[in-house]
């Protein structure tokens, strides 16, 4: 351990209370930079609130969620909250709900997503509504990266369509492509594969490889075991809030206390965990 | 069948409702009021129900079933073509109106066309970004009222005036924008009608400022490079050109001055829509969650769509102050914010020519038929309900896209959100 690197996302005793309910209880687990993290568990184990917290939707009731630089600093994003967390931590997501601006093109929506630069370099909209120069140059950028990531889902043909219209599996590869867009470090991916069919998921296997080759961690909630043991270099299993397992794919496939929480064992087991 | 028993229950209703408010009438007898029954005009108003009903049921088995997600891609073709060149042949015809019209035309194009400037501004906060304001006629009063009280106080001109009016009604917005931030749909509407109301009471009461219900008078009128109207002789700006002067020129000055103020509007709204920040907002209006996730600033945001749409409501009071030279709460009710959703959600939600065409067809209409008392309101109100049967979603319910890679494609009303504030 003298080589010791911080990982890039460090959860420390995350505990996120709704009232009375514990959904998330003191979890913590590690996502190094470079790899594949997913987030496994069965309904309702607390998978979305963990994310939630980690991207600045929830505040979580306690606990510590460091994310580190290249550079070594240190962000603690629980502080962060609301939009800074993707604006200045750098932590982009998705939704278990595809969320696109239907209404807008598959072009506008990733240019949306660039939107703080786009804004910097624009003045703040008061040069570029004089009609300054640098903006169109930064506008021009703005559309190859979104032309590249187009290139790279396949929706260059669809790119003057409008996002609502585009078939289900295209508006998951939309919504990560706008996702990354916005230059993450780290990329959370709620269910990325819900409703795709075989072959769109070894597509989206192919897309997530990419994009950790690109140098952008992941962080993924899925339960298409599948995918998960194939992609993942590292699992994290949560049960009724709590985390039970962490490791491997193949070490937490043999863990009994992932097959007890998937398969149910007896019941003196289930009251023990639900309690 | 069904289509006849559903006409008899409309009847039905209908003479529920008409008997006891048309069919009795009041008159002056020789023991006081006297009910005078109208069982006439009650049978003519339940049989035009009935046979409406009727009308709407045939209408509704003639109609195609509705089709794939976006609808009528011809239509919306069409109707992009229509506004191709409707909207140059609009412009062109608006910078020769007045050699065309007399006094009486040319001053409802003025009427107008601060409606269609109203409309725009306001179709920034509503068409775009996806809020609903009740209550703009807030910043409407604000920039009339500071326009005639910051030329009243420091004896500077109209073009002086005009931005810090417009200045003064942003800062207004941003005001009203930070508490309604965190409120949504409803009860942001209210909040927004509530504060109209609040800025209108406030005129009325701080008497000592606003001249309470006696308003402000005297408000200076605008000139031309300092060259008045209205006067002869030096300074004036029938001297300077050696002209006869007569009230028509202040009216064609005035005229210009808000169809120049107008396509201001109009340019900065269409500007705006292609840079980020127009982008964002029609993006929140989308989605405000996934606006989050990307590291969108809703605050700022929000309040910028608050600011400039308010910045032109000033601008339109600034000009409606000077126009009238005299300003009174009175001026500035609820009908008025009323009036200026209408014509955006008529329009069309974000289209500018949509808004142009229903302020041109709500003002120039109401006004042309003033001869009619009573009933414009009721045509008005029926023209309302036919509008919301055939065209839900306004005159131009398309959306163009700001950027495109090829040749752009309007978008069909069905796949753009309408916003929840």
């Amino acid at each position: 351990m003298t080589e010791h690197v911080a990982p890039l996302l460090a959860v420390e005793g995350l505990t996120m209370r709704f009232g009375g309910l514990t959904a998330v209880d003191d979890v913590g687990f590690a996502a190094r930079a470079g790899e594949i993290t997913a987030v496994i568990g069965p309904n309702g184990a607390g998978k979305t609130t963990v994310f939630n917290c980690i991207t600045g939707f929830y505040r979580p009731t306690g606990g510590r969620l460091w994310l580190t630089r290249a550079d070594g600093t240190r962000i603690a994003l629980e502080r962060l909250g609301g939009e800074r967390v993707a604006s200045r931590a750098r932590v982009a997501r998705t939704f278990q709900n595809i969320r696109l601006f239907a209404g807008m093109t598959v072009l506008e929506n990733l240019l949306v997503a660039q939107h703080n630069r786009l804004m910097a370099a624009s003045g703040f909209g008061l040069l570029a509504l004089l009609g300054t120069g640098s903006y169109r140059a930064a506008e021009r950028a703005a559309i190859e990266r979104a032309r590249l990531w187009l290139d790279r889902i396949g929706l260059i043909e669809r790119a003057d369509d409008p996002a609502g219209a585009l078939p289900y599996g295209a508006q998951r590869r939309l919504e990560i492509a706008r996702a990354m867009c916005t230059e993450p470090v780290l990329l959370c991916l709620d269910e990325p594969a819900a409703g795709l069919n075989p072959r769109e998921t070894e597509a989206l296997a192919a897309l997530l490889h990419d994009i950790r080759a690109a140098g952008c961690s992941l962080l993924l909630i899925e339960h298409d075991m599948g995918l998960v043991m194939r992609i993942s270099d590292h699992i994290i299993v949560l049960d009724h809030g709590r985390k039970i397992s962490d490791g491997t794919p193949a070490a937490v496939r043999t863990d009994p206390a992932v097959i007890s929480a998937y398969l149910g064992e007896d019941d003196e087991d289930e009251v023990e965990s639900g309690a | 069948m069904k289509a006849l028993r559903e006409a008899a229950l409309s009847a039905l209703v209908a003479l529920g409702l008409f008997a006891p408010i048309v069919g009795l009438r009041t008159v002056p007898g020789e023991r006081g009021l006297m009910l005078a029954p109208q069982p006439g005009l009650v049978a003519v108003l339940v049989g035009l129900v009935f046979v409406g009903r009727l009308g709407v049921h045939a209408y509704d088995r003639l109609r195609p079933p509705p089709g794939r997600a976006i609808v009528g891609p011809r239509l919306a073709a069409a109707t992009a073509r229509l506004g191709a060149w409707l909207a140059p042949a609009l412009i062109a015809l608006a910078l020769i109106w007045p050699a065309l019209v007399g006094r009486y035309y040319v001053d409802l194009a003025i009427l107008v066309l601060t409606y269609v400037m109203l409309g725009w501004g306001l179709n920034i906060v509503v068409g775009l970004a996806g809020l609903l304001d009740l209550g703009y006629v807030a910043f409407y009063a604000v920039g009339a009222y500071a326009y005639a009280l910051i030329a009243e106080f420091t004896g500077l001109g109209f073009w002086t005036c005009l931005p810090m009016a417009g200045l003064l009604a942003a800062l207004w917005g941003v005001t009203l924008g930070f508490p309604v931030l965190r409120l949504r749909g409803d009860y942001l509407a209210i909040v927004t009608l509530a504060f109209g109301e609040i800025i209108r009471v406030v005129l009325l009461n701080w008497v000592s400022l606003t001249g309470g219900p006696n308003g402000i008078s005297g408000i200076p009128r605008p000139t031309l490079f300092g060259l008045r109207f209205g006067s002869d002789g030096p300074g004036s700006f029938a001297g300077f050109f050696h002209l006869t002067s007569s009230p028509m020129q202040r009216i064609v000055f005035l005229y210009y001055v808000i169809l120049g103020l107008a396509f201001f509007t109009n340019l900065v709204s269409l500007r705006l829509r292609r840079l980020p920040l127009g982008r964002a907002w029609e993006a929140l209006r989308e989605d405000e969650i996934a606006c989050r996730s990307l590291g969108i600033n809703i605050t700022r945001t929000k309040l910028t769509a608050f600011a400039v749409g308010a910045l032109f409501g000033g601008f339109a009071g600034a000009f409606f102050a000077t126009r009238q030279g005299f300003v009174s709460p009175e001026s500035f009710t609820f009908m008025e914010s009323a009036t200026v959703l209408a014509i955006v959600v008529l329009g069309g939600l974000g289209s500018q020519l949509g808004v142009a065409l229903a302020a041109i067809v709500m003002i120039g209409g109401a006004e042309l038929f003033r001869e009619f008392a009573d009933y414009r309101m009721l045509v008005f109100g029926l023209a309302l309900v036919v509008m919301m049967v055939l065209r839900p979603r306004g005159l131009v319910s398309t959306r163009t896209p700001s950027v495109a890679l090829g040749a752009p494609r309007v978008i069909g009303a069905e796949m753009v959100a309408q916003g929840r504030g």
